[in-house]
């Protein structure tokens, strides 16, 4: 086992630790008992979180990211380390694309951990050794995924998608950190329990009391127990344990066998209303954990695939309320009920649409055009003029109002709120889940209107002057490349604080 | 600047049959249009000096009517201004023949929509991958419509019973259109329950997708008596482009269109219209959606700003009413064949000028505007036409 050299003689709050937090629950929630009555089988209960048909891994970290970002100058972002097990692209970096998306610096580390449901706590480790190295100030952690079980199998209904984003970085004279990080220990063990072949849509594994008995339980068992040992921590001193688990009930074993109480030490796993959701689930606890957490509580953190990644947090302050952070609690009550499993079977493109049905648009696009565009198309960004001040998306060259030439600020609109100037509802568009909402944004940011689709609504609730924010979401593969852009959705998981 | 006014007259206008033309191909309706623009105007394709054709997405370059007419070895472009790219024809012909460079030319517009297994217009691309991704024109008139209802304080109901009304006249006068795509009256509670398109906008508030090509022979003003005896004179065209798209322009209000109101203004100045509502006998405009005419009334000064609803509830418009407005059934009745369009509306005050509208003749209808409105919009056309040449 590789254990960590934490220098302790480094104060808690200049140690290096976790500087801000954020989470993504996408809105459809699936109840459970609909996939069991599609198939004629048992619910296992409760409800799984589903992504929307325009999300996927990139778009759910995103999001995330934002979260986390809210109220973090992101020019003091050093790195992205991306992680999971469904990256949209098998050649491509997505932590690049996402650093793009979040208008960090470009002279930073990006990197992906693919692969296996450890690769979130396995980037976690990544960043702590960046930061403790120096390489960089702090790194952003974003994990996501939306792993899919075979049609009818549990998995089906046990799996949800989510994702969760960690900045790592050391406590500085104006920099507080949310908690620190003071010991961990990793352990790796060969072994099939889960998997998924390059060529396989759907997760597999072998038989259920292997994979829970030899591969998730005895791991975690084991090597946590060999962190509180080395951390010298005692059950009693265990504030929250953060287990990943991959169903209602084996966390709880893992924690009974340390001698914790499920039910006052035990973070809820949320397989019950989100779901198991792979690389992201350690950090979507852990974030949670962070929500209700007080100063001085001692976290236990476990992520599991092919062995374990333990770490050791201590709480040193409250997690900020700032406005716009959703974080997993408002984004578990921001939800809508995905109202039949066909429409899960859609958005995850397990059938075909009739063709008469599809989204009738052109799929039309180009490297080179995208590239040019960047700004605009990835960052939402519009253009001041310097001259009469007025703000229009996207950038324009020459001000339309006083045709001033290239002169001019880029603004960023996405992380700028707006309201609903008019909309329509459309059926012609098609797609899989009609009708198709458009809607005119105007943006807080100098009335900017913004033309452009909505995501993530029930259409009878959308009328004018509704408040609505910006989220990134996949458009559609023209030139056989997943096209990104912005959509507007009603403001989400609002905590009622003041806000752009 | 001069006036266009009085300088070019139109001698002969043919339009093919509208409709889902599964039998005819784009040749054949320019051939169909064109050989009745002939016969009209008593021409032989010879006397044809230059030409433009109009067309959207069904041909390029000037051999798109070369090939089928045989025009022999003359200057033929092709025009291309979104929806108003038929009164684009009829325009660079009228200014062909302002320049003095030309005696007689044809303008020619044509759509072949009914080939592309796609029931209505495509949805919006641009030039960008994703700006416009999943908008249809449906949708973009939809927006106004829900702007108009919310600025008046109407639900949804009520504004649709107002915007039947206009779909319902439409349809009335396209009954009198032998070659309109629809000779069918529609009641009001049919309009209301036809099926959703794009809310608040159902299916008899859309223009249908139509096929059609339509034609002008227009010569010196000058010379048009020597071709017959009710030439038409173009009194204005006036044409604008927006320098932005209006949905991404701060302010902008969704319920009126600076293009409708530049094209309009200039064309005014030009026939020296003061007020279009008592000078104006009969207009043709672009009605692809309901709510779109509601707004042209406004923009084009028929109605005050506002208040257009109040003449639609009067009947104005009706082909009894003060200003008969699309007596041919319009875009509602004729569909929209792009290109086609704008010579089409033509068409259709030319005829009525002439009083040779049949059953929907405006008694004494001396000047006509036709206008046709492009984009989210943001290119508009307004052409006035009279069938005295003034002095």
């Amino acid at each position: 086992m590789i254990t960590n050299k934490v220098d302790r003689k480094t104060k808690l709050d200049k140690a290096v630790g976790i500087v801000a937090a954020g989470a993504y629950i996408p809105i459809y929630r699936l109840p459970r008992s609909s996939i069991a009555q599609a198939w004629g089988a048992r619910s296992i209960g409760g409800e799984r979180s589903v992504a929307n048909h325009d999300e996927d891994s990139i778009t759910m970290a995103v999001e995330a990211a934002r979260d986390c970002l809210n109220g973090v100058n992101r020019d003091t972002i050093g790195g992205v380390y991306f992680a999971s097990t469904t990256a949209p692209y098998n050649e491509k970096g997505c932590a690049t694309l996402i650093s793009a998306v979040l208008g960090l610096s470009t002279n930073i580390l990006t990197a992906d951990f693919a692969h296996s449901i450890r690769s979130g706590t396995n980037a976690l480790l990544a960043a702590i050794a960046a930061v403790e190295s120096g390489q960089a100030d702090q790194i952003l952690v974003v994990a996501a995924d939306i792993r899919m079980g075979y049609p009818k199998s549990v998995d089906e209904q046990m799996f949800g998608d989510a994702a969760a984003a960690i900045v790592v970085g050391r406590g500085t004279s104006k920099r507080k950190i949310l908690a620190s990080i003071d010991g961990f220990l990793t352990h790796a063990d060969e072994l099939n329990d889960v998997w998924r072949r390059d060529i396989d849509p759907f997760v597999r594994s072998w038989e259920d009391r292997w994979v829970i008995d030899q591969g998730y339980i005895a791991n975690m068992r084991e090597t946590v127990k060999a962190l509180m040992m080395k951390e010298e921590i005692e059950p009693r001193g265990v504030a929250k344990a953060v287990f990943y688990s991959p169903n209602l009930r084996s966390g709880v074993s893992v924690a009974k066998s340390l001698g914790l109480d499920p039910e006052t030490q035990l973070q809820d796993s949320l397989i019950a209303s989100v779901g198991a959701c792979g690389s992201a689930q350690t950090l979507l606890l852990l974030v949670a954990a962070l929500e209700s957490a007080k100063p001085g509580d001692r976290l236990l953190v476990a992520g599991y695939g092919e062995g374990v990644d333990a770490f050791h947090i201590r709480v040193v302050s409250q997690i900020d309320q700032i406005g716009g952070r959703k974080g997993v609690d408002g984004y578990l009550k921001s939800r809508l009920t995905l109202d039949t499993y066909q429409k899960y079977v859609m958005f995850r493109g397990l059938t075909s649409l009739p063709p008469e049905a599809r989204l009738r648009v052109f799929e039309y696009s180009g490297a080179t055009i995208t590239w040019r565009l960047r700004n605009s198309i990835l960052r939402l960004n519009g253009s001041r003029c310097n001259k009469c001040d007025s703000t229009v998306f996207p950038v324009q060259r020459i001000c339309y109002v006083c045709q001033r030439r290239d002169d001019y600020i880029e603004v960023p609109l996405a992380d700028h709120r707006g309201k609903i100037f008019t909309f329509s509802l459309d059926n012609l568009a098609g797609g899989v889940n009609p009708p198709v909402v458009k809607g005119v944004v105007e943006s807080s940011e100098g009335q900017t209107r913004i033309d452009c689709l909505m995501t993530d609504c029930d259409p009878k609730e959308i009328k004018v002057d509704l408040p609505v924010e910006m989220t990134f979401r996949r458009m559609h593969e023209g030139a056989d490349m997943y096209n990104y852009y912005w959509k507007a959705r009603p403001v989400r998981g609002d905590n009622g604080l003041s806000s752009k | 600047m001069e006036s266009l006014k009085d300088k070019v007259a139109i001698v002969g206008m043919g339009i093919s049959k509208f409709g889902e033309r599964w039998d005819a191909s784009s040749e054949d309706m320019i051939i169909e249009a064109v050989y009745e623009a002939y016969e009209d105007a008593g021409v032989e394709p010879s006397d044809i000096q230059a030409a433009w054709v109009g067309t959207l997405r069904s041909g390029e370059a000037g051999v798109t009517i070369a090939d089928p007419l045989k025009l022999k070895n003359i200057p033929i472009t092709r025009v291309e201004n979104w929806c108003v790219t038929g009164h684009e024809a009829l325009r660079n012909a009228a200014l062909g023949i302002a320049s003095g460079l030309y005696d007689v030319v044809l303008a020619v517009g044509f759509e072949k929509l009914k080939d592309t297994g796609f029931p209505g217009l495509g949805t919006g691309r641009g030039t960008n991958p994703v700006y416009q991704a999943g908008a249809t024109a449906p949708g973009y008139f939809a927006n106004i419509a829900t702007r108009y209802f919310h600025d008046h304080g109407w639900d949804n109901e009520r504004g649709k019973k107002i915007l039947a009304k206009i779909s319902v006249k439409n349809h009335h006068n396209g009954t009198m259109s032998p070659k309109a795509h629809f000779q069918k009256e529609v009641t009001i509670d049919e309009v209301l329950k036809a099926p959703i398109i794009s809310s608040p906008l159902g299916l008899l508030d859309c223009c249908p997708t139509t096929d059609g090509a339509a034609a002008a022979i227009l010569c010196r003003a000058d010379l048009a008596s020597s071709f017959r005896s009710d030439p038409i004179f173009i009194k204005g065209i006036g044409l604008s482009v927006d320098p932005m798209l209006p949905t991404l322009r701060p302010g902008f209000d969704y319920v009126g269109f600076d293009a409708n109101r530049n094209a309009a203004r200039q064309a005014y100045e030009q026939a020296g219209v003061k007020n279009p509502r008592e000078e104006i006998d009969v207009a043709t405009v672009h009605d692809c959606f309901t709510i779109t005419e509601m707004v042209i009334y406004e923009d084009l000064g028929f109605s005050p700003a506002g208040r257009g609803w109040e003449d639609v509830e009067a009947g104005t418009f009706t082909l009894e009413g003060d200003l008969p407005v699309n007596t041919d059934g319009g875009l509602k009745a004729f569909g929209h064949p792009v290109g086609a369009t704008g010579l089409r509306t033509a068409h259709e005050i030319y005829k009525q000028l002439q009083g040779k509208a049949g059953l929907r003749q405006v008694n004494d209808a001396q000047i006509g505007l036709c206008h046709t409105l492009g984009g989210t919009p943001q290119v508009a056309c307004v052409a006035i036409l009279g069938n005295t040449k003034g002095q």
